[in-house]
């Protein structure tokens, strides 16, 4: 594997080196025609530089970045096609997926037993077939980089446009960069969507959304008992709405309290330092909240719930929604700001002047005309809340239960997602599976609640601008 | 309006002197001084919460940038260990060998086994590296300084109470008492902790350090760079100056205010189902952390690229074209050079942000325990956030403040890096 990375390391120093070169070529040859034509030369030498350097090192690079990310899938299925019917006849896709892991341990070294003669065949042409894969590359992109060259260096000449040639390339590279934006969420809709799909052709849709049981165990052997698993989603639905909730009672007052003092009463100076401290609030890392939640706050809980007798779980919704609630005071308090501080001088000025105290031109006035961009704050803090992930893994529990007890332990999705994903991942039983139809659920939430907010925040900076 | 007013007839005079107009004034007043108190509460619960949570960091992880050493002798005897081949001996031999030396006067092999308990066991693996590194020791007799173990760590910072009754301590009497003639022997010496820094992980608390998580996450955060960086002001430069109103253009926007709002975790599932399943990049490695990372950091160093593009003067760009150059020269010439601090201050903003993520990088498995640095972006390793997950999750008492401590490498990290982007906004932006 290493001489492999070392061959690509030499590879992208290679391009680089290239691209160099067909800079210096393609501008000396800019400055023989200034020197030869004069002032009706096209483009200035620089551009026939840059025009020689673009074209020899962008499609290579982006060829080859292709053919890393697809070598090995495609030399995995060329291995699996050549595999002997004897192993692949009526094998399923699980089957064939331990295969091809099976075949690439072998490949790698990774032998903790004597493989079977199939496979050990197999794993010689997995190996050999990388090589070739690898070697390939790099002969076609020392090609096309020549290829380039010669393409360049043909086709400038004195009345060549090559500011034009460089500049549209350039167009296409920002055009690119930006479409790359669409397809991270094309590629997160369509991952997510594909193995939840998978999940639900194993599990069926009406059991996930309306199950009360959420037991995501897979048997080990086919007689186990109790070994089917259960995969009704509610209990965690309402395990994350429980926290999220809990979450938002403890930050709204806060935040909003803090957000209403900051604009109306405070004076520049206490503005200056405030403002920094609830934005170091959330700087702060949420696995450091997850720590403080373990550390501090559980512990604070228990005890306090022990001097009056009641007995509340080591890991309660309670202790992780109040950290939670820690965590998105800042969110809350700056969003409500900016929404208070958009509210136009003319409205304070003239409930002040009608006579309105201070704290009834904020209760009458300016909250109610600010109230949308307050609301689209707080969904923004939900969606927050809903996908937050490290805090509830380390405060919040792993079974799920279905209770509206604060007091108790709940399970979010975030949680479940990453227990079922850490440590093994086979794509092919439901367990893992039902981590991605979570996922999705939780993006689909998460992109409503994100997408009404931000709506509703410019409809309501519109109206007052 | 005047035909409305003329039409009403005046409101009777109020007499604002009464007692009731009175009450009811104090009765505003006071809701207006409540409405204040709410806000200082407020307020001060914030701050309150935030020292807090720092509070509560450093008074349990200050303890852990302090290691409580031993210091014993060991004969380093040719017949354990030749030196022609250091590398494989009977260390453990030398090592209780010289756990013996430590107690002369124990000889009864239960009180010595818990005697060779105060020191780490890592300790043989340390006396190797020595010799590894010297060869000329073997045959000599060298003083060798090395950690104690957890429990006896704990005892010596004095977070086990040695006045508690014995079945409520972790270690029992005769453990204390041995270790106690080892302080009156001035044996014992408590050193800053180096290793916290630069050792990599280890099942021992005593041994455990950051150094395969910082190199791992050094390396996660320049793959996030090489990517992100060029990607995003490539990106918004098109948003900003060239893209046409239409709706794709207004689909791209929509798309990458969205994506700074998905839950974190979601884009550890993308990189899990199309870095790792689809394109079969290794699992562990900082190259798919890098590249999640970069997903994640691109909305941010758009928005803030566009931002500074926006907020560089027209007069620049009307000058620049004034005088013939191309819309690509007003960009690359005068737009970018011009907005290039406050892009920088954005994205370093940005890889803090990244550098404290956690949660993609549980799914993609950068959670490993590995005991040595990653040599490279392909190989498996840990990040500084991961890690101290790792360590909250272990059951030994010492990864409480060794976690804790963790926590405030991470946390010096993000300040120095917050104050590296302030300091350059302070130095490089210029106000128009």
């Amino acid at each position: 594997m290493n001489w492999q990375g070392a061959v690509t390391g030499y590879l992208f120093l290679s391009i680089i080196l290239f691209s160099l070169a067909a800079f210096y070529v393609g501008r000396s040859a800019g400055a023989r025609f200034v020197a030869a034509e004069g002032a009706s030369v096209h483009s200035r030498p620089i551009y026939h530089g840059a025009f020689a350097a673009i074209w020899v090192g962008l499609p290579t690079l982006l060829l080859v970045v292709l053919w890393l990310l697809f070598q090995d899938a495609v030399v995995r299925a060329l291995v699996v096609a050549s595999l002997p019917s004897s192993l692949t006849e009526g094998a399923s896709p699980a089957q064939i997926s331990l295969f091809v892991s099976e075949i690439r341990n072998v490949a790698a070294g990774r032998i903790f037993s004597e493989p079977r003669p199939e496979i050990a065949a197999a794993a010689e042409r997995y190996a050999s077939w990388t090589v070739i894969a690898n070697w390939a590359m790099v002969v076609v992109a020392l090609c096309a980089m020549a290829l380039a060259l010669y393409l360049a260096r043909s086709r400038s000449a004195p009345r060549y446009r090559a500011r034009q040639s460089f500049e549209r390339a350039l167009d296409v590279i920002m055009i690119g960069s930006a479409g790359l934006a669409i397809l991270v969420t094309l590629g997160i809709i369509v991952s997510l969507t594909y193995e939840a799909i998978q999940f639900f052709m194993l599990v069926p849709p009406a059991e996930f959304f309306f199950g009360l049981n959420w037991e995501p165990q897979i048997p080990i052997r086919a007689d186990q008992i109790a070994g089917t698993g259960a995969f009704g989603a509610v209990p965690v639905f309402t395990g994350t709405l429980l926290i999220a909730t809990i979450a938002l009672i403890f930050a709204i007052p806060i935040g909003l309290m803090s957000a209403i003092y900051l604009v109306e009463f405070a004076n520049p100076r206490i503005r200056g330092v405030i403002k920094p401290i609830l934005e170091i609030l959330a700087g702060v890392p949420t696995v450091v909240y997850g720590f403080f939640a373990v550390l501090t706050v559980a512990p604070a809980i228990r005890q306090a719930g022990s001097l009056f007798g009641i007995a509340i779980s080591p890991n309660s919704a309670l202790a992780a929604g109040a950290v939670m609630g820690i965590m998105i005071i800042p969110f809350i308090s700056s969003l409500s700001d900016d929404a208070l501080k958009a509210v136009p001088q003319s409205m304070r000025d003239g409930s002040l002047a009608m006579g309105a105290t201070r704290s009834e031109t904020v209760t009458k006035v300016l909250i109610p005309a600010a109230l949308p961009g307050i609301m689209g704050g707080i969904l923004l803090a939900a969606s927050r809340a809903i996908g937050e992930t490290m805090i509830v893994v380390m405060a919040a529990g792993l079974t799920a239960n279905l209770t509206a007890n604060p007091l108790d332990g709940v399970t979010t999705v975030t949680v479940q997602i990453v227990t079922l994903l850490i440590g093994d991942t086979a794509f092919d039983n439901p367990k893992t599976l039902s981590a991605f139809a979570l996922g999705l659920v939780l993006f689909i939430v998460t992109l409503c609640l994100n997408v009404l907010a931000l709506r509703i925040v410019q409809r309501y900076r519109e109206r007052y601008e | 309006m005047t035909d409305i007013s003329n039409n009403q007839t005046p409101p009777a005079a109020v007499d604002w002197a009464s007692g009731k107009a009175k009450a009811l004034r104090k009765k505003r007043y006071a809701a207006d001084r409540r409405l204040r108190y709410y806000g200082i509460a407020a307020i001060s619960t914030a701050v309150l919460l935030l020292g807090i949570l720092i509070g509560s960091l450093v008074s349990t992880g200050y303890l852990a940038f302090v290691q409580t050493h031993v210091t014993m002798e060991v004969a380093i005897d040719p017949e354990q260990v030749s030196a022609d081949d250091p590398a494989s001996g009977n260390y453990r031999a030398i090592v209780s060998d010289g756990v013996q030396r430590l107690f002369p006067d124990v000889e009864d092999g239960g009180a010595l086994r818990a005697a060779a308990g105060i020191i780490t066991n890592g300790a043989q693996v340390i006396l190797r590296n020595r010799v590894i590194a010297d060869r000329s020791l073997v045959g000599q007799t060298i003083r060798l300084q090395v950690p104690v173990s957890d429990p006896y760590d704990q005892l010596y910072k004095d977070v086990i109470d040695r006045d508690l009754p014995e079945n409520r301590r972790r270690l029992n009497d005769s453990q204390i008492a041995l270790f106690e003639t080892l302080e009156d022997r001035g044996l014992i010496e408590a050193k800053a902790n180096w290793g916290l820094i630069f050792s990599s992980d280890s099942r021992f608390p005593e041994l455990a350090g950051l150094a395969g998580a910082i190199v791992g996450s050094f390396y996660a955060l320049l793959v996030c760079f090489a990517i992100s960086f060029p990607i995003g002001i490539a990106a918004a430069i098109y948003l900003e100056e060239f893209a046409p109103k239409n709706r794709w253009t207004d689909l791209i926007e929509v798309n990458i205010n969205n994506l700074a709002a998905v839950p974190s975790i979601v884009f550890g599932l993308l990189g899990l189902a199309v870095f790792i399943q689809l394109f079969g990049l290794p699992r562990s490695a900082p190259l798919v952390g890098g590249l999640v990372l970069a997903l994640m950091t691109l909305p941010t160093i758009i928005i803030v690229t566009r931002n500074s593009l926006k907020a560089v003067p027209p007069s620049i760009r009307e000058a620049a074209l004034g005088i013939g150059a191309s819309r690509h020269e007003v960009i690359l010439h005068h737009l970018l050079p011009l907005a290039i601090p406050g892009i920088l201050t954005g994205t370093i903003i940005g890889l803090a942000q990244a550098l404290g993520e956690t949660a993609p990088l549980l799914l993609i498995g950068m959670n490993a325990f590995l005991t040595s640095p990653p040599g490279g972006i392909m190989e498996p390793a840990t990040a500084l956030p991961t890690q101290i997950f790792i360590w909250a999750d272990s059951p030994e008492r010492g990864f409480v403040s060794r976690t804790s401590a963790a926590i405030l490498v991470l946390l010096g990290f993000l300040i120095t890096m917050n104050a590296i982007a302030i300091y350059l906004r302070s130095r490089l932006e210029r106000r128009w």
